[in-house]
């Protein structure tokens, strides 16, 4: 405090995407709540498909023949990817609602007030470090639960039809349910509702189709996000669902959708 | 330089803004000054970009905020709500702005050091007191080396210290020929460091005047008068337009008369003065004639 004068800046130079992109990153590996939701995801894509393997190996034994043909190796194996959906959802929301919650976002705007670069900045940064994360993440739970398995020769091996698409697939479902949850908290711009939304496009509506005629509800279930993207986690296709990079380009669809509305809405919006 | 034009802003039925047209012009330390609600705010926030006018515009170094390639090197802003998400430490809320703008990471502790957060830079900000807060939002202010600075009620929270380091700070900034525009609800600190003033009364302009000017068009002349001979003087002033109050036995206060004028008076009726003094109003009483038919919520 004891300089008045206040230094001055060596350069001036203008705002790019890729600064905003280097300050999104600056942002997201800054808060600590972040990086502990995004090491929870991990654990948890890794951890449930070896617990469950673990389960069902100790049990096998206990199996009907008929319980064993319709044993399907590739289930435990992305378990995981189910419940890391929620961690990087709620984070995708937050990445942006905790901004409006405490303010930042005015400093964000202030320093970028064009607007977009920062949706923007925010989603590539966010879906690359899901990316990055999720796919060793996947892999490992894979190859973790399938040498579990092997025990009892109840394995699939990666090469076999479909896995490594059903296994990177797992990847990038949670990569576009960041982008998804990002443009759902960017549009409602709270993170109580951000979240509720999310859960209830996941997790509240595919039930509530049973309440539908049976014709309806199998026409128009397999075109809801959460059914339409884990599509692409399966390897053997039933007539109930979409093929699965149809369903996974529905899937993109809706992302796709959400952040379009929220770039609309953010351009338009005071803060 | 910032120049507002018609600026108006509505929310719902309620007008926050209302038709401000003026000029904050580089080199001088521009006051805006209102009574709380008064609309400072809004118009700050109008001039950032952050929120749309309804009507008008307002332009900051030649153009709308919205348009500048490179704002934070045009505009440093303080706002009066925090803008800093509480998770993170001071150093990275920096950082990540000065990313933006390619500004070095050296620029960023450079600023830490020169508002005294270096203590605490590594520490969330959440936890950060008022002053602190304040503190961080004029280095954030002053990262980019901007033309114009933009404080919005900067020295709320702040100690004596940090008061009089905001004053120094604002009039230095001013003297490097920069564009600076403070706002405050307190006349009595515009007084101190405010060579212009916009004043503001429920979103309209009330006035825009240097501060003599301010002063000389606010105030009628007053004059404490002490005398022996109190009674005697009083009767001698006697006029319509004076008015002559006792404030403690032999001292009058005299409204509507020169120093001279009564000195005048005094002479010809051969009454004895100890004491003639001359009080210009002071800039909170004339901030208060100003404003208070425009108080929103005026206390009864």
């Amino acid at each position: 405090m004891s300089a008045i004068a206040s230094p001055s800046a060596s350069s001036r130079e203008r705002v790019t995407q890729s600064r905003v992109i280097r300050s999104e990153w600056t942002k997201l590996r800054s808060v600590r709540s972040t990086s502990w939701s995004l090491l929870a995801a991990t654990v948890l894509t890794i951890g449930f498909p070896i617990l469950a393997s673990a389960v069902i190996s100790a049990h096998w034994g206990h199996r009907s023949p008929g319980e064993r043909a319709h044993f399907n190796p590739i289930d435990p194996a992305l378990v995981g990817s189910q419940i890391a959906q929620l961690a990087i959802g709620v984070l995708g929301v937050l990445v942006i609602s905790a901004e409006y919650s405490t303010g930042m976002i005015r400093a964000s705007f202030t320093a970028v007030p064009m607007r977009l670069p920062v949706l923007w900045a925010k989603a590539i940064v966010f879906a690359a470090v899901t990316f990055v994360l999720m796919l060793p993440a996947v892999l490992i739970a894979f190859f973790a639960s399938q040498s579990i398995l092997s025990r009892h020769n109840a394995n699939i091996a990666f090469s076999d039809p479909h896995v490594a698409r059903a296994v990177i697939g797992a990847a990038l479902y949670l990569t576009v349910i960041a982008l998804f949850s990002l443009g759902l908290g960017a549009i409602i711009r709270n993170t109580a509702g951000g979240i509720a939304a999310f859960a209830a496009v996941l997790f509240v509506i595919p039930p509530l189709m049973n309440v539908l005629p049976a014709s309806w509800n199998d026409a128009a279930s397999r075109y809801l996000p959460s059914n339409a993207g884990r599509a692409i986690l399966s390897i053997t296709h039933d007539s109930g669902s979409l093929s699965p990079w149809v369903g996974f380009a529905v899937f993109c669809g809706y992302a796709a959708f959400t952040l379009a509305v929220a770039a609309l809405l953010l351009v338009r919006r005071d803060t | 330089m910032i120049q507002a034009r018609d600026l108006t802003k509505d929310y719902g039925d309620k007008r926050a803004v209302d038709g401000l047209s003026f000029d904050v012009r580089p080199g001088i330390v521009t006051g805006f000054l209102g009574p709380n609600g008064s609309g400072k705010s809004t118009t700050m926030r109008l001039i950032l970009g952050l929120d749309r006018p309804t009507k008008g515009h307002v332009t900051v170094n030649g153009k709308p905020y919205r348009e500048h390639s490179a704002p934070l090197h045009e505009v440093g802003a303080l706002l009066e709500a925090r803008s800093v998400h509480t998770g993170r430490s001071a150093r990275n809320h920096l950082l990540a702005l000065a990313q933006t703008h390619g500004i070095a990471r050296k620029r960023v502790d450079e600023m830490i050091d020169h508002v005294g957060l270096h203590e605490v830079a590594r520490k969330r900000a959440g936890g950060f007191s008022l002053g602190m807060g304040q503190r961080l939002g004029i280095a954030t202010a002053l990262l980019g080396d901007p033309h114009t600075v933009m404080l919005d009620e900067p020295v709320n929270g702040l100690d004596p210290e940090g008061i009089q380091w905001i004053r120094m700070l604002l009039k230095n900034l001013a003297a490097e020929g920069r564009t600076v525009f403070v706002s405050s609800h307190l006349m009595s600190e515009m007084a101190l460091t405010a060579d212009h003033l916009i004043v503001i009364g429920r979103g309209r302009l009330i006035a825009d005047a240097s501060v003599p000017e301010f002063l000389a068009g606010a105030s009628k002349p007053l004059v404490h008068v002490r005398s022996p001979q109190g009674e005697q003087l009083k009767g001698a002033l006697a006029s319509p337009s004076v008015t002559v109050a006792v404030i403690e036995p032999g001292l009058l206060e005299v409204n509507g008369l020169t120093a001279a004028q009564v000195g005048e008076a005094a002479a010809a009726h051969g009454i004895v003065l100890h004491e003639l003094t001359p009080h210009q109003a002071s800039l909170e009483e004339a901030f208060m004639d100003l404003t208070r038919d425009e108080l929103e919520f005026a206390a009864t």
